[in-house]
């Protein structure tokens, strides 16, 4: 198998190229706004709470 | 906030895309995926101290995304017992999600899959994880993962073939004994 090359009749290949097109979809996507409100919230709920453990 | 907060925080922005699209990839929809990132980054971030910076933040998040899902799988599953109306709608699709027919028949197939064959042929076909990486976050042997990766593979070719010749090769009783000659 080795050296190779992934033919289009090879299944096997045509598996991989379709799940990695699948997965790439989404992760070429942007962040969605939601989720980096939430890190902000907590990155803010853990300063005030390392400020309270201070005073 | 300590550099090593930041830090921490910084790193899991950067895996944030592939965790997204694990999660799209086990779950197949949009909306629960998204509640399912969110789930693990509340969960990530209260145990930020138990992950070494420098360490695999992608591979320490998928392991904390699967581990929720399953979870939350056994939960729901005690749910199903009381409302039919629940699984049916847990089931439903959405494929109009992905742009072209191909990609829309192999979601299909891939939701076909028993969840552990789908969820080791992500890791190692997609994610970009070696086997040993998988077997870690599944919490498995690496022959485990090394046989149903090969289970998966082989399903899938099944799945797709037999769709495959029902368009324009063998009637559908055939099929089935032609794609099973074909991979063995």
């Amino acid at each position: 198998m080795i050296g190779k090359n992934p033919s289009s009749d090879d299944p096997n290949a045509q598996i991989a190229v379709k799940l990695k097109a699948l997965f790439q979809s989404v992760q070429e996507e942007a962040i969605p706004a939601r989720f980096l409100d939430l890190l902000e919230k907590l990155e803010a709920a853990e300063q005030r709470s390392t400020l309270q453990g201070k005073e | 906030m300590s550099s090593e907060n930041q830090e921490f925080k910084r790193e899991m922005l950067a895996a944030l895309p592939s965790l997204r699209a694990f999660a799209m990839s086990l779950i197949g929809r949009h909306d629960r995926a998204d509640d399912l990132v969110q789930d693990t980054i509340m969960k990530a971030w209260a145990k930020q101290d138990h992950f070494q910076i420098g360490t695999n933040m992608k591979a320490w998040l998928f392991t904390i995304l699967r581990n929720e899902l399953y979870s939350q799988m056994r939960k729901r599953g005690r749910e199903v017992q009381d409302s039919d109306g629940h699984l049916t709608e847990t089931l439903a699709h959405h494929p109009e999600q992905y742009g072209s027919l191909d990609l829309q028949d192999f979601r299909r197939a891939l939701d076909q899959l028993p969840p552990d064959q789908r969820e080791a042929i992500i890791l190692v076909g997609a994610s970009g994880f070696s086997y040993e990486e998988a077997a870690t976050i599944c919490g498995c042997a690496l022959g485990t993962i090394k046989s149903r990766v090969n289970r998966a593979r082989q399903r899938l070719q099944e799945i797709l073939q037999v769709r495959g010749e029902n368009d324009y090769g063998p009637d559908e009783t055939s099929a089935p004994i032609t794609s099973r000659a074909f991979v063995s």
